[in-house]
C-alpha cells in the first residue's frame, strides 16, 4: 500500500514535468497551429541558461525561485524572437510547413548550444534543500518533488486564470477556435501570436530548468523531451491545457508504475497508451474535432502533369543518374543510391501526404518493415534477392493496410500523431525482439552478389516505383483520392467511398517505402532501428515539404536536395547549423517548396 | 566554458587541415586513417576522444612517422546512424583511398561498419563499441576491437562483487544491448561464482530517458541487499540523485560499470556516490609513468585532464601504429594477419592485439568511488589487464564463427 | 412515377423535433421547392433524404426502394445527386478533371489505377460543360473559380452522376442576382428535358415561385402546407407564420 502511494505521488511529480513542457506546446498548437518540432530545444535552452544562472547566485530557495522565474522569462525572449525572425513571415505557408522551419532551428540550437557550454553533462550542484526529503509511509520521498507535485496544477490554474479572465486570454482561445474571426475584430494577430509563443517559450524554458535538480543540462534534452511532449498535447486534445495536465497525470503515472509491472516495455508504454487513447478518442481526452483550418484551403494548388520543361529535366536527371557509375567515386555512388531510395521513400510519403491528406510522421515504420522483411527473409530463409526484393513491399502494405483500417478516418494531426505512434512501436519490436532482429545491432551482412550492378536495380526499382506511383495518381483512383481530400462531402455525395480510397493510398504508400526500405537494406548491407527512428520520419517530412507538397516533383527535388545537402555537410564541422541554417533560408525564401517555386516561374 | 570551446577549435583546425584530399601520393606518402565516429551525437565522449587521437598522431609523426611514412587520420561524423557510417566507410575507402578504417562509439554503428570492411575487405579497428559480438558471434578475420567489451567489463568486477556475499541483487541497466549484454552476463558469472544468488528485480529504463524517481522506488521495493547498475552519463546522474534523496544507497552495495570514468563521474560533482564498486580511469591519481607521461603530454596540449575517451582515442592509434609496423606494410591481407600479435604501449600499460580473436588485451581500472573535496573520485583502485578478463580459447574459439 | 416518397418521417435532436412526421413525393420531372424559416427542418430533411444522418421513424423510397438509413455515397449510387449550400469543387483540379473524375465515380471506375484519367470522359465532360456554361473556364483550377462559376461546377458535377433525383441546398446563395436565375433556369430546362425530379431549399422566394412546380413549407418541422405556388402562396396560415402578413 505504502509503495502504493509513492509511486503514485512520484508519478505526480514527473506529471507535473511534462506538463509544463507540454503546456507550452499545446498553447502554440492550439493557437498558431504551428508544430513545433523547436519545443525540446528551447526545454533544453532553459535547462542551459537555468544552470548558467543558479549556479551563479545565492543557493537559498528565494534566490532559486528568482532564477527559475529568469530563466522562463529569458526563454520567452528566445521564443519570442523566433516567432518575430522566423515563424511570423511562414504562416501563410501550407499546413505543416513551419514544422520545416522548427526542425531547422533544431539543428542550429543545438550545434550553438554545443558551442556555448560545450560538450559536457552540466549537473546542478544541489543546495541541502534541494536534498531533502520527507517521510512518507515509511519511505523517503524527495522535497522538491512534493513541490513539482504542487507546480503542476499551479500552473495549469494560472494558466486557466489568464485564458478565461484577461482580455489578452480570451482573444487566444478565440483565435484557437477561429484565426480569421480574431483577425476580422481588428486585433493585431501578429502581436498574439508572439506573445503566445513566447509564452509557450517560457513555459519549455520552465520545465527545463526545473528538471534541473533532478539531473543535468544535457545535449540530450531537446529530443528525449520533444516526442513526449507531443505524445502527451494529442493524447490530452490539441491546444487543451486540462486535458494536456490529464494526460500528463495519466502517462506519468502509467510509468511510474510501468518501470516495475513491465520493465521490458519502458521504450513502448507511452505510445500503446497513445495509439489506445486515439483510437477510442480520437481527438485526445479534452480535445474536439476542429475541423479543417481555413488556411488549409488556400495550400491547394493545381497538379498538373508534367509540362516539356520537366520532362526535360526528369530526362538530364534520368541520364545523369544512368551515366554515374562513370562519373563519380564509391562516395558519389552511395550519395546517388541514397537519392535514389530517398525519392522513392519521399514520393511514397507524398502520396498519403499530398492527394491522400494524411500526414505522417511515423513513415519510417514501412520502411523499416520493408528493410527488415527483406534483411529477414535473406538472412533466415536464405530468401534470393529478388523475392526478397518483392516480399519486402507486400510486408509493408499488408502492415500499412492492418494500421490503417484503424486510423484513416482520423485526419490531420491526430493522424500524423497515430503514425508515429504505431512508428514507434515498430520501433520498440525492432529494438527488444532480440532473438528475432537482433535488437539495436541489427540485422547485418545482406549484401547484394554484385554490389556495382546492384545501382541499376535501385535505379529501375526506385525511379519505376516512382513512376508507378505517379501513374497511379494520375489514374481514375489518384483523381477520386484526390477529389476526397479537397472535398470530402462533395465527393461523398459523388459516389466516392473515401474512406476506402484513403486506405488503399495508405496501404500503397506503405508497400513503396518498404520497397524503398528494402532497396537500402542491400545498399547498405544491414538493417537498424535507427531506420525506423523518429528522426528517419522526420527525414522523409522533410523531403516532401522541401520538394513541396503540391505535384510529385515535389519529393523528388526534396529527396534529392535533401540527400545532397545532408551528405556534403555531414562532412564539416557544425553541421547541424549549417543544414539547419540552409532549410531555413529555404523556407524563407521558397514558402512554397523548390518545386512549387519553380512551378510559379513558368 | 572558454575551456571547451577552445579545445574545440583547436580540434577543429587540426580536423579541417586533416581533412583536405592529398592530390597525389607516393608510397612515401601519409598512411591514410579512415575514422569515423558519432561526434554529434555522443559530444561528451568523442571530443575528448578526438583530443586523444589528435596527440597520438602528432607524437608518433614526431618521432619519425611509421615505416618512415606519417601517420594521417581523416575524420568523419556518422551523427550516430549506422547508415551513414557505411556510407562514410565506402567514401573514405572509394574516393580517400584510406588505408584501413578506425572509431566508432555505438555498438550499432561498430557492427555495421565491421561487416563494411568484411563485405569490402579493409581492415577495420574498432575503438570503444563494448559489443561483445563485435569479435566473437559477428568477428571476422578484418575486424580488430581495442576496448574491454561488456563481458570483460562484467568479468573484471565479479571476483569483487562475490565479495560482497550479497544474497538479493537488483539490476538497473539502459534498455538496449548493451545494457542487456551487461547483465546477462554480469548474472551467468555471479550465479557460476556464488551459487544460490538471487536476482529480485530487473528494471530497464529507455537510454536517455530514466524515470529516475520510480526506477529507485521500485528497486528499494524489492528489498535488495545489493545493486548492479549499468546505466551512464545524463540517467546516471538521475539515478544517483534520486538514490541519495531516497536512501536507496544507504546499507547496500553497488556494483557499478563504467561510472568511474570521468566522463561519467564528474558530472556527478558532490553527489557522486562513495564506497561503489566500478570500472573507471582514476586520471588524478595514477601514479605509473605511463600513465603520467601521457596525462602531462595531453594537459599541456589541450589544457585539460584527459578523459577515458582520450585514452581510448589515443591507444587505438598507437595500435594501429604498431601493428603496421608489425606488418610492415598497410595491404590489407597482410594486416589482417599482421595485426594479430602485435604489441603497443598504451597510457594503461602495454596491450596486445590477440590473434586468436583480435581482441586487444586493453584493461580497465576497478575500485572504489569516493568523495575528495566536493567531488567523486575512485580510490583503492587497481589496474585489470584486459588478458585476465577474457574466457579460454576453447571457449573464444566456439563463440566465433569458423 | 414517383422518384422520391417520404413517409412519416421523423427526427429528434436532444427534446426538440427536427423534422416532425413529414411526408411528400416527388415524379419525375417535377421541381419540389421545400421552404419555411430558419430552423424549420428543411436542412435536416435534407440530410435525411441524402443520407447523412438516419431518421427516428419514417421511411425513404427512392424509385419504390426503400433507402432508408444508408450511407450517402450508396444513395448516391442510386441516381441521387446533390448541390452545396457552401459550393465546393475539387480544387486541385482544372474544371474539366473535376467532371471527368465526377464522370469516372459515375461509371464506377475510380477503382482504375492504370489507366489515364485526363484522357478519358472528354466529351461527356466538354457536353456537360456547355450545357452549365463553363466552358472557357474548362482549364482554370477550381480552386481560383469565382463564386458564381464554383456553384456551377457544383452543380455539374452533380449532374455528372446522370442523377434521377437531384437535391440542391439553397442554389442561389451566396450567388448574384442575375447568375442566379439563369442557374434556376438551367435547372428547370435540366428538369423538364431529361425528367430529372427536383427538391431544392430556398430563401428566394422569387426564384421558387419562378421554378418550382409544388412547394412544401415547413414550419417546426411540420408541414405547414403543400400545394402548386400560387396556392401556397395564396394560403393565409403561410402569409401569416412565414411569407409575412404585411406583404
Amino acid at each position: 500500500m505504502s509503495f502504493f502511494l509513492t509511486q503514485t505521488l512520484t508519478g505526480l511529480a514527473s506529471a507535473s514535468s511534462l506538463f509544463l513542457v507540454a503546456a507550452g506546446l499545446t498553447v502554440i498548437f492550439g493557437v498558431t497551429r504551428v508544430v513545433n518540432f523547436a519545443h525540446g530545444s528551447l526545454c533544453m535552452l532553459g535547462a542551459f541558461i537555468g544552470w548558467s544562472i543558479l549556479t551563479r547566485l545565492p543557493r537559498d530557495p528565494a534566490w532559486f525561485a528568482l532564477g527559475v522565474l529568469a530563466t522562463a522569462a529569458a526563454t520567452a525572449l528566445i521564443g519570442a524572437a523566433l516567432e518575430i525572425g522566423l515563424l511570423r513571415r511562414i504562416y501563410r505557408a501550407p499546413e505543416l510547413f513551419q514544422l520545416l522551419a522548427t526542425f531547422g532551428v533544431v539543428l542550429v540550437l543545438a550545434d550553438a548550444t554545443l558551442w556555448l557550454w560545450g560538450p559536457n553533462d552540466l549537473p546542478l550542484p544541489r543546495p541541502p534543500w534541494l536534498r531533502q526529503f520527507v517521510m512518507i509511509a515509511g519511505s523517503r520521498f524527495p522535497l522538491f518533488d512534493l513541490v513539482l507535485i504542487a507546480i503542476g496544477p499551479l500552473v495549469l490554474g494560472g494558466l486557466l486564470l489568464v485564458f478565461h479572465r484577461t482580455r489578452w486570454g480570451v482573444l487566444v482561445r478565440a483565435a484557437t477556435q477561429d484565426r480569421d474571426m480574431v483577425a476580422a475584430l481588428g486585433v493585431d494577430q501578429r502581436l498574439l501570436f508572439t506573445s503566445v509563443f513566447a509564452l509557450g517559450a517560457g513555459l519549455a524554458g520552465l520545465g527545463g530548468v526545473l528538471a534541473l535538480p533532478a539531473g543535468s543540462a544535457n545535449l540530450q534534452i531537446d529530443l528525449a523531451v520533444i516526442t513526449e511532449a507531443f505524445v502527451i498535447v494529442v493524447v490530452g486534445g490539441l491546444g487543451s491545457i486540462g486535458g494536456a495536465y490529464l494526460a500528463a497525470v495519466l502517462i506519468g503515472v502509467l510509468q511510474a508504475f510501468g518501470v516495475v509491472v513491465l520493465p521490458g516495455a519502458t521504450l513502448v508504454l507511452v505510445f500503446v497508451v497513445m495509439a489506445v487513447v486515439l483510437v477510442v478518442r480520437p481527438y485526445g481526452l479534452l480535445g474536439r474535432d476542429r475541423g479543417q483550418s481555413r488556411t488549409d484551403a488556400e495550400a491547394v494548388i493545381l497538379q498538373r502533369p508534367a509540362g516539356p520543361w520537366q520532362i526535360t529535366a526528369a530526362g538530364i536527371g534520368l541520364a545523369l543518374f544512368l551515366a554515374a557509375p562513370l562519373l563519380v567515386g564509391p562516395f558519389g555512388m552511395a550519395i546517388a543510391t541514397e537519392m535514389l531510395v530517398a525519392m522513392l521513400f519521399a514520393a511514397s510519403l507524398h502520396v498519403m501526404m499530398g492527394p491522400g491528406g494524411m500526414p505522417s510522421f511515423g513513415h519510417a515504420a514501412w520502411f523499416g518493415i520493408g528493410a527488415y522483411g527483406a534483411a529477414l527473409l535473406a538472412q533466415n530463409l536464405a530468401t534470393p534477392m529478388p523475392l526478397a526484393l518483392a516480399g519486402a513491399p507486400i510486408l509493408a502494405g499488408l502492415a500499412a493496410f492492418a494500421v490503417g483500417a484503424f486510423i484513416v478516418r482520423l485526419s490531420g494531426v491526430y493522424l500524423a500523431m497515430l503514425t508515429l505512434a504505431f512508428a514507434q512501436i515498430v520501433w520498440a519490436v525492432a529494438v527488444q525482439f532480440v532473438g528475432l532482429t537482433g535488437g539495436d545491432n541489427g540485422v547485418l551482412g545482406v549484401w547484394p552478389a554484385d554490389p556495382r550492378g546492384f545501382y541499376y536495380v535501385a535505379l529501375a526499382l526506385c525511379v519505376g516505383g516512382v513512376l508507378v506511383l505517379r501513374r497511379i495518381m494520375f489514374s481514375p483512383f489518384g483523381f477520386a483520392l484526390r477529389a476526397g481530400r479537397d472535398a470530402p462531402a462533395r465527393a461523398a455525395a459523388s459516389g466516392i467511398d473515401m474512406t476506402a480510397h484513403r486506405l488503399a493510398a495508405f496501404t500503397l504508400s506503405g508497400a513503396a517505402a518498404g520497397l524503398a526500405g528494402a532497396i537500402f537494406t542491400y545498399s547498405k548491407g544491414s538493417a537498424f532501428p535507427t531506420y525506423i527512428s523518429v528522426s528517419h520520419s522526420v527525414d522523409a517530412l522533410i523531403m516532401v515539404l522541401l520538394g513541396g507538397i503540391g505535384s510529385l516533383a515535389g519529393p523528388i527535388i526534396g529527396a534529392i536536395a535533401y540527400t545532397g545537402l545532408f551528405d556534403l555537410l555531414l562532412a564539416s564541422d557544425f553541421w547541424r547549423a549549417r543544414l539547419g541554417a540552409v532549410i531555413i533560408a529555404l523556407v524563407l525564401f521558397f514558402p512554397a517548396g523548390l518545386a512549387g517555386w519553380a512551378e510559379r516561374r513558368r | 566554458m572558454t575551456l571547451s570551446r577552445r579545445t574545440l577549435l583547436t580540434a577543429t583546425a587540426g580536423f579541417t587541415g586533416l581533412a583536405a584530399p592529398a592530390i597525389s601520393r607516393a608510397q612515401t606518402a601519409a598512411i591514410r586513417i579512415g575514422e569515423i565516429n558519432s561526434y554529434t551525437a555522443v559530444p561528451s565522449f568523442t571530443l575528448p576522444y578526438r583530443n586523444g587521437w589528435t596527440l597520438a598522431v602528432e607524437q608518433i609523426n614526431a618521432s619519425g612517422g611509421v615505416l618512415g611514412r606519417k601517420l594521417e587520420v581523416l575524420s568523419r561524423d556518422d551523427a550516430g546512424k549506422p547508415q551513414d557510417a557505411i556510407r562514410l566507410a565506402g567514401e573514405l575507402i572509394g574516393d580517400q583511398k584510406v588505408d584501413l578504417l578506425a572509431g566508432s562509439y555505438l555498438s550499432n554503428v561498430g557492427l555495421a561498419i565491421s561487416d563494411f570492411a568484411l563485405q569490402n575487405k579493409t581492415l577495420f579497428v574498432g575503438g570503444e563499441p563494448l559489443t561483445d559480438a563485435l569479435v566473437w558471434q559477428k568477428g571476422h578475420r578484418y575486424c580488430y576491437r581495442l576496448r574491454a567489451s561488456t563481458y570483460m567489463q562484467a568479468r573484471m568486477l565479479i571476483d569483487d562483487a562475490a565479495k560482497f556475499g550479497a544474497k538479493r541483487w537488483v539490476t538497473v541497466s539502459p534498455n538496449y544491448e548493451y545494457g542487456q549484454s551487461l547483465v546477462k552476463w554480469f548474472k551467468i558469472l555471479l550465479a557460476q561464482r556464488q551459487p544460490g544468488v538471487e536476482f529480485v528485480a530487473e528494471l530497464w529504463p529507455a537510454l536517455g530517458n530514466i524515470d529516475a524517481g520510480a526506477t529507485v522506488a521500485a528497486l528499494e521495493q524489492a528489498k535488495p541487499d545489493a545493486i548492479f547498475n549499468g546505466t551512464f552519463g545524463p540517467d546516471l546522474t538521475k539515478f544517483v540523485r534520486a538514490g541519495n534523496t531516497r536512501g536507496l544507497f544507504e546499507g547496500r552495495k553497488v556494483v557499478s560499470v563504467l561510472t568511474g570514468e570521468p566522463e561519467y563521474l564528474e558530472p556527478l560533482g558532490d553527489e557522486a556516490p562513495a564506497g561503489w564498486l566500478v570500472t573507471g580511469y582514476p586520471v588524478d591519481s595514477v601514479t605509473d609513468a605511463a600513465n603520467l607521461g601521457f596525462i602531462a603530454a595531453y594537459k599541456a596540449r589541450f589544457n585539460e585532464l584527459p578523459k577515458l575517451g582520450s585514452v581510448v582515442g589515443h591507444a587505438m592509434i598507437a595500435g594501429i601504429a604498431a601493428g603496421i609496423a608489425k606488418t610492415g606494410s598497410v595491404e590489407t591481407e597482410a594486416m589482417a594477419d599482421g595485426f594479430g600479435g602485435a604489441k603497443f604501449a598504451t597510457p594503461f600499460g602495454p596491450v596486445t592485439w590477440r590473434a586468436l580473436d583480435h581482441q586487444a588485451t586493453f584493461g580497465a581500472f576497478i575500485g572504489r568511488t569516493a568523495l575528495k573535496n566536493g567531488r567523486g573520485t575512485m580510490v583503492d583502485w587497481r589496474y585489470i589487464d584486459g588478458a585476465d578478463a577474457l574466457p579460454s580459447d576453447e571457449e573464444v574459439k566456439k563463440l566465433r564463427p569458423a | 412515377m414517383t422518384v422520391l416518397a417520404v413517409t412519416g418521417l421523423q427526427k429528434r435532436f436532444g427534446g426538440v423535433r427536427a423534422v416532425d412526421d413529414v411526408t411528400f413525393s416527388i415524379v419525375a420531372g417535377e421541381i419540389l421547392a421545400l421552404i419555411g424559416p430558419n430552423g424549420a427542418g428543411k436542412s435536416t430533411c435534407f440530410n435525411l433524404i441524402n443520407g447523412q444522418i438516419a431518421p427516428d421513424h419514417g421511411t425513404i423510397h427512392l424509385h419504390g426502394r426503400d433507402i432508408t438509413g444508408l450511407a450517402p455515397r450508396q444513395i448516391a449510387r442510386l441516381g441521387v445527386g446533390r448541390s452545396f449550400q457552401i459550393a465546393a469543387g475539387f480544387a486541385s483540379m482544372t474544371v474539366r478533371q473535376n467532371l471527368q473524375t465526377a464522370f469516372a465515380a459515375h461509371h464506377r471506375q475510380s477503382w482504375r489505377f492504370w489507366h489515364d484519367a485526363m484522357g478519358a470522359h472528354i466529351a461527356e465532360a466538354e457536353a456537360l460543360l456547355a450545357r452549365v456554361g463553363l466552358v472557357a473556364q474548362a482549364d482554370r483550377a477550381a480552386g481560383v473559380l469565382a463564386y458564381g462559376d464554383l456553384k456551377r461546377l457544383d452543380l455539374a458535377i452533380a449532374l455528372a452522376g446522370a442523377p434521377g433525383l437531384l437535391l440542391m441546398d439553397e442554389p442561389g446563395a451566396g450567388m448574384a442576382l442575375a447568375e442566379r436565375g439563369a442557374l434556376m433556369r438551367l435547372v428547370q430546362k435540366l428538369a423538364r428535358e431529361d425528367g430529372m425530379a427536383v427538391l431544392f431549399t430556398e430563401h428566394d422566394m422569387a426564384a421558387v415561385f419562378a421554378i418550382a412546380d409544388r412547394v412544401v413549407v415547413l414550419n417546426r418541422g411540420k408541414i405547414l402546407a403543400s400545394g402548386d405556388p400560387a396556392s401556397v402562396r395564396a394560403d393565409p396560415l403561410v402569409q401569416a407564420r412565414y411569407l409575412g402578413a404585411g406583404r
